[in-house]
């Protein structure tokens, strides 16, 4: 059984899905759960189309029915997890009733649900931004942890909770330390010992406190605190949420130097623009992929004329700091990393060739790298500690529908684009249509627009033009606006940026929103 | 409580843990049987050809491909099999205990030479290299049904800035309805339509690709054994006389969009890419990509 | 699964023919059930595995014959309701000759000329309906009809033979055999103003089966003589008495009674019919399905025994389904009859409802723990569904492209479930071998050829009809059964088998009309067939005519097949037009050389003798020199 949770895999994530569809040939289940009737949905044998932003309200029912209806895995409960009496407390409140107001979704569909994953043999969760673009993300998927804990769907083949990672390497970021906690491998930086060891290889002392996510960033800009910034690969004006505010403080940061391969909107405020590699085919090196299958990365193509390899800005950089590190191989960097990171150690470059990548952790050369986590958890005795249950509670969106804003905004990506759109306009894609905001055809009449008209979006924070599409994989009151189209619809002039304090992300998902037909003027 | 029993801290690394388990095959039975002469053993449920290739027996195949259901269309692989009244199609006979077979008997050279006659009379082969050597190799002379035999030339579709379909070269392998259909994208924009002769690929009622279900994954390209489908930009360069293999690299590298991590070989003229496919062998892609993968790479062309 | 459609929207006319063909399908337990919305929060739907695609024959068949044609719009509803790729719905409609995907009018004269109309003036009449009408294929009558040539109609006993088709809320069918062109036209004029009547009786025993009435009969002795529409005339002529027997005796003694009869598949392939059975009796603890299917495609050119045993005698091939039922364990049975053969259709369709109501079909069959359904399929135009396995494929809502053996359709047949396939004639002698006995049934006929046999006899004989006789009788014989050589009266060549089996000259006709009688003479008994062709006829044009059948009935799938068919004809075209590649005889090597490439590399049946029959000709006489 497969429950895909909050993402649109056939259109996001397409040669994911093959493997999908090749589960549901051979029998698997599908289940969507999605406010829009996507793609994927039409895919699915049990579509949930649940109001944007109440996935706790619908794990926890799914929950509390597991309990009650005697299907929780109380063997693995007891062996591997910690926390239950305070979780079974916490989702008794949320009975089939309740989560039916609060999703929307049929409570009798909901338990449904919730019986055929619990008895399901294997069972994953799948879920992509859809979890985790809200203000309470972490909670989001904290619901969906508990439930796989619940039922002892982790930790065996076949089973398991997977996030789908949206870029080809921001799982191989966070591998690489590119987290405000962490160092390579996931290692705590305020650990001690395990500071002590990268600062005995790095040869310096290195700063024992965390540092700040984007949106700590944004909030440091604001107060003063951060002045100069260093964006590599990013374009944080046409992806941040509420637009106004990111133009507004980085334009106001003293030094902003941006390396990039296109000349982006951000781009456009830098003092000093840094032309950049493309990685995936201008460089050597690796990513890491949303299996956790680190690959390699080859240089294709030579760099174009002025522009130098990352790796090469980066060494200038250092001389210019008064570093000589000389100029390594993308392999000899490779294996500091190997040197250091405990679960990349096995994982040289022959091997990843060898084996067409490896998953982690691969803790030497001898290790096959691992299908899936967390398998620790049925071994008896128990290795390491105890998986908790987390207690979450549902809160809805923070942009309230109210009757001045009563249409809920939802945004996505589109088959053949992609986030801000630098790489993916650039070809000639015949299935790319006109940026236009997607309603339900009943919406349509009960506004009186029709397709292609134009009309006014507004929400608390701002307003846009845009052309009316029906798409009727929505209901009436839910709208969709594609991210990709900064250009043409400028999609963050309306999200909002309520900022989940545990990620850092904000709310892309849930706006609140009216329309208006333009008057002629 | 000791440690290891305590809620995980994230200070604190995860202890190193056997690796996990996976379910092993189902063990198979090997099997023996003859192949020209030779006692060669192939696991149940392998087909002749696998066993041939366990021999090193090159068989000429054009509708088989590893990833795809093998549909024994195009009858080229066809072996002699002891005891059975007509040819057997290599690629999809399942091995049996005490086989005899002979894969390059009179018979079988006959078959496979009247077959390939039979394509290269019907349709353009002139960017088949692959067909082009068997032709070669069992000495088939595609002229000898006269200047009038019927063919399947038309006019190249191109109704999208894509790909272009070039019919005229289609030896109806149907590679590129399973790619598009159950074996891979299950997209369904394309299906074999009409019957006989003039069966061929075709969208409903012949609509513009840009009319149909297509999502332009190019996973029909990547299966095509003769260059009916092809890639906009290698079709303009052929025609323009500047495509030129022998001057192309091919790197391996990942995807550059979404975390799946598919596997690219990026085919490279004058330092410029012309071309993105997909290795068959690799187990997150089997060959296939998205639009993204396969065309999405026009960024990196100057002037984009 | 997620369906793109294109704008074009059905009619609110071919909506409801959609409509109405699936809810009759569903009413008879077909359907799956439908999509549930509620709103707009849940859904639950099935995939297209699990899909309503095994209906689209029918749901085709419904729009064609509403509206006369299938329009892009008819197609996208008919895509939506059966949760199909239109490109895939569209592969399968553009595979039948039936379905036109073009506008046309919604009267059809569908005017047989091939090989045994061609004896009986089907060229002349074909010249004078385009005089008339004007060409084959273009539309007449202010566009309102529409005439065009078709392959064997199944009527050769009352050659010439034509098929008229009226499209409309009440859709019409006519057969016209023999026919003239006047008879053609008026029934067009009549057709064209909602007039035309049907001819529900169409079956004269007295012209298609002569020997009618005769007591030596047993597969024939109710045809003529029964009310077929009548249950109680079966009953009466001893009829259910052998299902009665089967109940009594159980599966295994069943199967072993068959057998012991050595009974042969009558549809071409002569295979043992007990074998068959007894290969999916063994699953029947697998807990798959099994199914029951009666091979009703009968398209072999000069073949009609099936349609005459199905128009004449319909229980008794719902009585042999129902014991290989019981025997095999099989739940469901299709019967799968040739889109050419209405009023064979709607027989059988009669009979089925009324065993229904008898409780001789569907649940508790006679109060005993054993159900049993059956469902018609017709064909839309396809010779190559005779195939079994193109058969499965059409039943399940594919092309009708022959599927690769093995497996063989008792480990995988329809559906991919244990199947036992047969033949109607086959099916037809099963009440005579539990009635009698295995052991007294193999006694009758020959070694090797046991009990008794119909051969569809046509072409230039005094008396074109089916004829049944005890294994045994030479051709000879069973040509002065039919009252001896017609035409002339001087035989030049007879065809044993129809088109895929072979041409025997007057010197051969002491041979035994046996399985092996005919194997000594490297020719086939097929389907039956025995077609006399006499002095008058150009074999040429023959030959020609069977080359063109071969060509446009082959599926396409396989290259041997597929090219070859075709350059057979373009080859036997150059003969005929005396303009030869190198000489006659680099022809004629070239010829056999492809022959045998299509024999050893084809997948099925119809590429492996495309070429038999021509062979057989040019082997016996020289035509080309």
């Amino acid at each position: 059984m497969i429950l895909l949770w909050g993402s649109n895999a056939r259109e996001t994530h397409p040669i994911f899905f093959h493997h999908v569809l090749k589960g549901i040939r051979n029998g698997a289940k599908l289940y969507v759960i999605d406010p829009r009737r996507t793609s994927s949905a039409q895919w699915a044998d049990v579509w949930l189309g649940l109001d944007v932003g109440s996935d706790i309200s619908l794990a926890n029912a799914m929950a509390r029915e597991t309990i009650h209806a005697g299907l929780a895995n109380e063997r693995f409960i007891q062996h591997a997890t910690s926390g239950f009496e305070a979780y079974r407390g916490c989702v008794e409140k949320y009975t089939l009733e309740r989560a039916e107001r609060e999703t929307g979704v049929p409570a009798e569909m909901i338990r449904q649900t919730a019986h055929a994953y619990a008895k399901a043999k294997r069972a994953q969760i799948c879920w992509t931004l859809g979890i985790t673009e809200h203000h309470n993300a972490v909670d989001n998927v904290l619901a969906l942890v508990n439930l796989a804990l619940l039922t002892g769907h982790v930790g065996r083949y076949g089973s398991g909770v997977n996030p789908l990672r949206g870029q080809n390497n921001v799982q191989g970021g966070g591998d690489m330390g590119a987290i405000p906690d962490r160092l390579p491998g996931f290692q705590h930086v305020e650990n001690a010992e395990l500071r002590a060891k990268f600062e005995r290889a790095y040869g310096t002392k290195l700063d024992p406190k965390r540092g700040l996510h984007l949106s700590g960033m944004f909030e440091a800009m604001e107060h003063g605190e951060l002045t100069t910034l260093y964006v590599l690969g990013e374009n944080p004006i046409d992806s941040e949420a509420d637009r106004h505010r990111a133009v507004k403080l980085m334009s106001g940061l003293e030094f902003l130097v941006v390396q990039d391969i296109f000349y982006t909107k951000t781009a456009e405020l830098a003092h000093v623009i840094l032309p950049g590699s493309a990685g995936w085919c201008e460089t050597e090196g690796t990513v890491t992929s949303s299996e956790r299958r680190v690959q390699r990365v080859r240089a294709a193509v030579p760099l174009p004329g002025g522009v130098r390899d990352d790796m090469e800005i980066i060494y200038e950089l250092a001389k210019r700091f008064g570093h000589d590190w000389g100029k390594p191989e993308a392999e000899t960097i490779w294996n500091e990393v190997r040197s250091l990171s405990p679960m990349h150690a096995g994982m040289s470059y022959k091997r990843l060739e060898e084996l067409g990548g490896i998953q982690w952790p691969c803790y030497d050369e001898s290790h096959p790298g691992e299908m899936y986590l967390h398998s620790r958890l049925w071994r008896e005795p128990l290795i390491g500690p105890r998986a908790p249950f987390s207690v979450v509670e549902f809160e809805p969106p923070v942009d309230e529908l109210n009757e001045e804003y009563p249409i809920r905004l939802t945004t996505g990506r589109q088959l053949d684009s992609y986030n801000t759109g630098e790489q993916s306009r650039r070809f000639p894609s015949p299935l790319r249509r006109a940026a236009a905001l997607d309603l339900s055809p009943e919406d349509g009449k009960r506004y009186k627009v029709c397709e292609g008209e134009q009309v006014r979006v507004s929400s608390r924070r701002g307003s846009v033009l845009a052309p009316v599409r029906f798409d009727p994989g929505l209901r009436p009151g839910l709208a969709f606006l594609a991210v990709h189209f900064h250009d043409e619809i400028a999609t963050n002039d309306l999200t909002i940026d309520a900022v989940d304090p545990k990620s850092g992300t904000s709310e892309f998902k849930a706006t609140a929103i009216r329309i208006e037909k333009c008057v002629e003027s | 409580m000791s440690e290891q029993l305590q809620a995980p801290s994230p200070l604190i690394p995860i202890p190193r843990a056997p690796a996990p388990e996976i379910p092993p095959g189902a063990s198979r039975r090997e099997i023996e049987v003859s192949i020209d002469g030779k006692q060669v053993k192939a696991p149940e449920g392998a087909t002749i050809l696998d066993a041939s290739r366990k021999l090193g027996i090159e068989t000429p195949t054009l509708c088989f491909l590893e990833t795809l259901t093998p549909v024994n269309v195009c009858r080229g692989c066809v072996v002699e099999l002891e005891g059975s009244r007509a040819l057997v199609p290599a690629c999809s006979r399942k091995v049996e205990a005490g086989m005899v077979i002979h894969t390059d008997s009179e018979r079988v050279r006959l078959s496979r030479r009247v077959v390939l006659e039979f394509l290269a009379s019907s349709v353009d082969v002139s960017t088949a290299p692959q067909l082009q050597a068997y032709l070669k190799r069992y000495g088939a002379r595609a002229e000898k049904f006269g200047p009038r035999a019927a063919t399947v030339a038309q006019p190249p579709k191109i109704d999208n800035e894509l790909y272009v379909r070039d019919y005229a070269k289609c030896i109806l392998c149907y590679k590129c309805v399973e790619a598009c259909g159950v074996d891979a994208q299950n997209t369904f924009a394309i299906g074999v339509a009409g019957r006989g002769f003039h069966a061929h690929i075709a969208t409903e009622f012949e609509i513009p690709l840009t009319d149909s279900a297509c999502v332009y994954c190019g996973n029909c390209i990547g299966a095509c054994p003769t260059g009916a489908l092809v890639g906009k930009i290698e079709y303009d360069m052929r025609k323009a006389g500047t495509w030129d293999e022998s001057r192309q690299a091919r790197t391996e590298t990942i995807c550059p969009y979404c975390g799946v991590g598919c596997e690219l070989t990026v085919h490279s003229q004058n330092g410029q890419i012309v071309k993105v496919s997909s290795p068959l062998d690799h187990s997150v892609t089997q060959g296939n990509l998205c639009i993204k993968g396969r065309f999405g790479w026009q960024f990196m062309q100057p002037n984009k | 699964m997620d369906l793109h459609l294109t704008a074009e929207k059905a009619s609110l006319e071919e909506q409801a023919a959609i409509d109405a063909a699936l809810k009759k399908q569903e009413s008879e337990g077909d359907g799956a059930s439908p999509a549930v919305a509620t709103d707009g929060h849940a859904a639950s739907n099935g995939l297209p595995p699990r899909s309503k695609r095994h209906l689209l024959l029918p749901v085709l068949h419904a729009i064609q014959e509403r509206m006369g044609w299938i329009s892009p719009g008819a197609l996208n509803y008919a895509s939506l309701q059966l949760g199909l790729p239109p490109a895939e719905a569209h592969g399968v409609l553009s595979f039948y000759e039936m379905f036109s995907r073009k506008p046309q009018p919604r009267v059809v004269a569908h005017v047989c000329d091939d090989i045994a109309c061609m004896t009986h003036g089907a060229g002349s009449l074909c010249a004078e309906l385009e005089r008339k009408l004007g060409h084959s294929g273009s539309p007449c009558l202010d566009g309102k009809a529409i005439w065009q040539r078709t392959s064997c109609l199944g009527l050769c006993e009352r050659a010439p033979a034509a098929l008229i088709t009226a499209a409309g809320e009440t859709p019409r069918e006519r057969v016209i055999a023999p026919a003239q062109e006047e008879s053609i036209s008026s029934a067009v004029a009549e057709a064209v103003g909602g007039k035309l009547t049907e001819q529900i009786d169409v079956l004269d025993p007295k012209v298609s089966a002569p020997q009618a009435g005769q007591p030596q009969l047993r597969l024939l002795r109710r045809v003529g003589q029964a009310d077929p529409a009548s249950l109680e005339h079966y009953r009466r002529s001893g009829g259910y008495h052998a299902l009665n027997k089967a109940f009594e005796w159980g599966p295994e003694r069943v199967i072993r009674e068959v057998i012991d009869s050595k009974l042969l598949g009558r549809g071409g392939a002569a295979f043992p019919a007990g074998k068959k059975w007894e290969a999916v009796h063994v699953q029947r603890d697998s807990n798959r399905p099994h199914y029951v299917v009666c091979n009703a495609d009968e398209s072999e050119p000069g073949t009609f025994k099936d349609r005459i045993l199905m128009e004449g005698d319909p229980f008794a091939i719902l009585e042999g389904m129902t014991i290989a039922a019981f025997a095999v364990g099989a739940k469901k049975g299709y019967i799968y009859i040739r889109g050419e053969y209405p009023f064979a259709a709607k027989q059988l369709e009669k009979a089925i409802r009324t065993a229904c109501a008898q409780n001789l079909l569907g649940k508790n069959i006679s109060g005993r723990e054993f159900s049993f359904d059956i469902e018609i399929r017709r064909g839309a135009g396809a010779y190559i569904c005779g195939e079994e396995t193109a058969l499965f494929n059409s039943i399940e809502g594919y092309r009708g492209e022959p599927r690769n053996k093995p497996p063989f359709p008792a480990q995988s047949g329809l559906f991919h479930q244990p199947t036992v396939v047969n033949n109607v004639e086959t099916l037809v002698n099963v009440p005579e071998i539990i009635l009698n006995g295995g052991a007294a049934y193999a006694r009758i006929g020959t070694a090797n050829s046991a009990g008794y046999r119909l051969f569809c006899v046509s072409g230039h004989v005094a008396r074109p009809g089916i004829y049944e006789v005890s294994f045994g009788p030479t051709i000879r014989n069973v040509i002065e059964i039919a009252g001896g050589v017609g035409g002339t009266g001087r035989l030049q060549a007879v065809l044993l088998g129809g088109a895929a089996g072979s041409f025997v000259s007057p010197k051969e006709l002491d041979t035994p009309l046996t399985f092996e009688g005919t194997r000594a003479i490297g020719a086939t008994l097929g389907s039956g067939v025995v077609m006399l062709f006499d002095d008058s006829v150009d074999l040429k044009q023959i030959l020609l005519r069977i080359a063109a059948f071969f060509r446009s009935e082959t599926c396409g799938q396989c290259v041997p097949c597929r090219v070859g068919t075709t350059r057979q004809e373009e080859l036997l075209q150059r003969l005929v037009q005396r303009k030869p590649l190198g000489s006659n005889e680099q022809e004629s090597a070239l010829l056999k050389e492809m022959a045998q490439a299509m024999r050893d590399a084809s997948i099925c049946g119809l590429g492996q003798t495309a070429s038999g029959a021509i062979l057989s000709a040019m082997d016996r006489w020289s035509l080309f020199s």
